[in-house]
């Protein structure tokens, strides 16, 4: 990538289709680390089965981290934990995403308040892209939370950094409550 | 035959055969090799580390270490009012959420002066035996896989999905219920549950039988699982083992005929264990064939609940539920049979509070893999993974 | 106990029970608190207490060869910490019992019975780590779910959460 990176532009015409085709296949072949910690990872395990089949979005999970572009961390992190999410998150090579799956991994879930072992949140040591709540999340959510992934690896392109796609992301996001209404409406007539 | 001195080999015999030099091993140097299984791997079934000390492929011993999943279950309890410790007793064993409640809703209500209604009552084993039989398929599936066996594993999700969507039907969430309260259910079963109920438990028969043969008759896993991790009886109880592992070992204990509860006296099940024909007393394949023989008779038991429980005239499931939970001062130990075990709680109470003053899981996958250090001694490393997946471990329970 | 009333038959099997304990070792046991939920004797002399495990194991008459459960409690009006063990005869004689065994709070052991029963050898280290009572010839005293180098004893009444841990933030 090293001559395309030199003088690059947000609006470079020749690079444009090169994002395009090269965001698409790594979209398509998400291959993750499923960090399955606790009940999360039995949600993700049935994700991964026949009936939610993930792999025909491409996604078939590893177990090594060196093999892998997304981390899911699926369940409670705990403080004896954190260290050894901090090296597997460094092991992974570059560019990596990570999904905090249900709200234990979010915020601390249902320990939040009296765990005194639980990791409030895997974003206190890991940078997070996507979170999907849940306790445990449905296999769907898991899901719509791949396919947020995905749009963000849509929305990156040569030269952009990570926190600029995050922020184009979250400008692209649509307020569900007018989702609702525009469905209702439709429903009614 | 010669003897060479090689650098950091030490001495080493070497003969020659043909063209070719066969060192004779008994005088290599060898060393024996911490290796670390864990904490992120795709065999422990959660966060376990064993660190194993091996001396090649021999294990010498495979201490594991746990703490990575502790969730702090006992200071949570500490902390809020009895009914809202369900959801915590959900997550220790998360993979059978509704035996969990159900242990310790029967534990609490020990101390409480609480009629539960019939019908409560029948749900209850209808839920519970059909998350048994949710959590055994987990468990034979994994185990499969962890052996690498592919296809058993899409099977059992696929009839646990069934279940799941059961669940999902009488409680609201597919795997972390909140269902069984103290003192009653959140909900009464829906309309048509007992019928969809029966269209499983018919859909489902054959299906065990197929399982059976591909799994358990395959002669690969016959192979890898005979013989291996042996655990005598006496030994098993002075570990504190119980359920499917003691089964395995030939002790014919089952909490719901041993120390009943609920309205278990009034079934016909049997207790399978296993006899010595397939499988040698205490190995590995025992304990599997334990889980998968107990899933014909968790059919068994749905179908006589359905049966035998009164209608849903005027019904109220929340009939005995008590406004405020405030058990009388005392302690007490209770239990129930889980797919892995024996769930007890013990639980403290001051007679005043809302809250418990002590409310302590005994785990039934702690107990059961506090004896692996001694099970894996002299195993091979491969060995180490089938003795794992047969104590089937839930790292939620180990750690609470 | 009141006049008149009638102990369930659970509960005179655990009596029985006690009864032969007792006639063993005297004082160094309190009498039996026959309640119906969970009937249980407290040992006074704890160093008593892993000859009085391994008689209530291999005396014919008693037979308790499973340890259910081994739980650590903080008696903090009482400034003690102590172990509840529940134990039951499996397969052979079906009675349960209950042992209380008490230290104090600060500094305080308790032996251990790990010898006795290879349950308590896990659940031993967990009270350790909960609750900080040491349980001396213990063949491996160290924490268990807690990491090695956590500060306090969590399941203390008046336990404090430190505020970091090798860095990372704890509480929310």
């Amino acid at each position: 990538m090293g001559l395309l990176d030199a003088g690059i532009t947000k609006h470079n015409v020749l690079v444009t289709s090169v994002d395009n085709v090269l965001n698409w296949a790594r979209l398509s072949s998400l291959w993750p680390m499923g960090f399955g910690l606790a009940c999360c990872a039995i949600e993700m395990m049935a994700t991964n089965a026949s009936n939610y089949d993930l792999e025909r979005f491409g996604i078939f999970p590893r177990s090594s981290p060196r093999q892998s572009d997304l981390m899911i961390v699926a369940g409670t992190v705990t403080m004896k934990m954190a260290e050894r999410v901090i090296r597997l998150y460094e092991q992974m090579p570059e560019p990596r995403y990570v999904l905090s799956m249900g709200s234990c991994s979010n915020c601390g879930g249902p320990y939040w308040e009296h765990g005194y072992h639980v990791l409030k949140g895997v974003d206190r040591i890991i940078p997070v892209d996507v979170y999907v709540p849940g306790c445990p999340p449905r296999p769907e959510s898991l899901i719509g939370g791949l396919m947020k992934v995905q749009e963000l690896i849509r929305m990156e392109q040569i030269g952009i950094s990570r926190a600029d796609a995050l922020k184009k992301l979250a400008e692209k996001s649509i307020d569900p409550q007018s989702v609702i209404e525009t469905e209702r409406k439709v429903a009614h007539a | 035959m010669q003897e060479l001195d090689i650098a950091g080999m030490g001495s080493v015999r070497v003969t020659r055969k043909g063209n070719n030099v066969v060192i004779l091993e008994k005088d290599l140097q060898t060393e024996q090799m911490v290796l670390a299984m864990g904490p992120q791997h795709p065999s422990t079934h959660g966060v376990l580390k064993l660190e194993c000390l091996t001396d090649g492929e021999v294990v010498t011993h495979a201490e594991p270490y746990l703490g990575y999943l502790h969730r702090c279950f006992e200071k949570c309890c500490e902390n809020v009012d009895y009914p809202a410790i369900v959801p915590y007793t959900d997550r220790l064993d998360y993979l059978a959420g509704m035996n969990s409640e159900f242990a310790y809703a029967i534990t609490v209500e020990k101390l409480l002066d609480v009629e539960i209604p019939r019908r409560v009552e029948f749900i209850r084993v209808i839920v519970a035996e059909l998350n048994r039989i949710a959590s055994h398929l987990v468990a034979i599936g994994t185990y499969g896989i962890d052996l690498g066996a592919f296809t058993p594993f899409l099977f059992c999700f696929r009839d646990r999905e069934i279940i799941l969507s059961l669940l999902e039907w009488a409680s609201g969430a597919r795997m972390l219920y909140n269902y069984i309260w103290v003192g009653g259910l959140a909900y009464d079963v829906p309309a048509d549950f007992s019928k969809r109920v029966m269209e499983f438990v018919t859909y489902f028969r054959p299906k065990t039988v197929e399982l059976y043969k591909l799994l358990t008759e395959n002669e690969i896993f016959v192979k890898r699982t005979r013989g291996i991790g042996i655990m005598p009886a006496d030994v098993a109880i002075n570990y504190g083992w119980s359920g499917p592992m003691l089964r395995g070992s030939g002790v014919k204990w089952d909490l719901r005929r041993n120390d009943p509860y609920s309205v278990y006296p009034e079934l016909d099940f049997e207790v399978p264990v296993p006899d010595g024909k397939v499988s040698d007393i205490g190995d590995c394949l025992s304990r599997h064939l334990v889980r998968a023989l107990e899933m014909d008779e968790s059919l068994k038991i749905i179908e006589q609940c359905i049966d035998k429980m009164p209608s849903a005239e005027g019904f109220n499931a929340r009939s005995a539920v008590p406004k405020r939970v405030r058990p009388k001062a005392g302690e007490v130990y209770g239990r129930a049979e889980n797919p892995r075990g024996e769930l007890g709680f013990y639980i403290q109470s001051d007679g005043k509070s809302t809250k418990p003053l002590r409310c302590k899981a005994r785990s039934s996958c702690f107990v059961n893999l506090s004896a692996m250090k001694d099970l894996s001694k002299g195993q091979l490393i491969p060995d180490l993974v089938a003795i794992i997946g047969s104590i089937d471990i839930v790292l939620g329970e180990v750690d609470r | 106990m009141e006049e008149g009333h009638v102990l369930s038959h659970s509960v005179q099997q655990s009596a029985a029970a006690y009864a032969i304990i007792h006639d063993k070792f005297g004082d160094a046991v309190t009498a039996f608190d026959a309640n119906e939920t969970m009937p249980f004797f407290e040992v006074l002399n704890t160093a008593v207490w892993p000859e009085i495990a391994l008689f209530m194991r291999d005396n014919p008459k008693l037979k308790f060869n499973y340890m259910a459960c081994l739980s650590g409690v903080d008696y903090q009006s009482e400034d003690k910490v102590g172990i509840v063990c529940n134990l039951e005869s499996l397969g052979q004689l079906n009675h349960k019992i209950a042992v209380k065994v008490k230290c104090a709070r600060t500094g305080g052991s308790i032996p251990s019975v790990a010898g006795v029963w290879h349950t308590a050898n896990w659940h031993e280290r967990e009270a350790y780590d909960l609750f900080g009572m040491l349980f001396s010839s213990h063949p491996d005293m160290r924490r268990i779910l807690c990491p090695d180098d956590w500060e306090g004893h969590p399941l203390l009444k008046d336990y404090k959460v430190q505020e970091s841990y090798h860095g990372i933030k704890v509480p929310y």
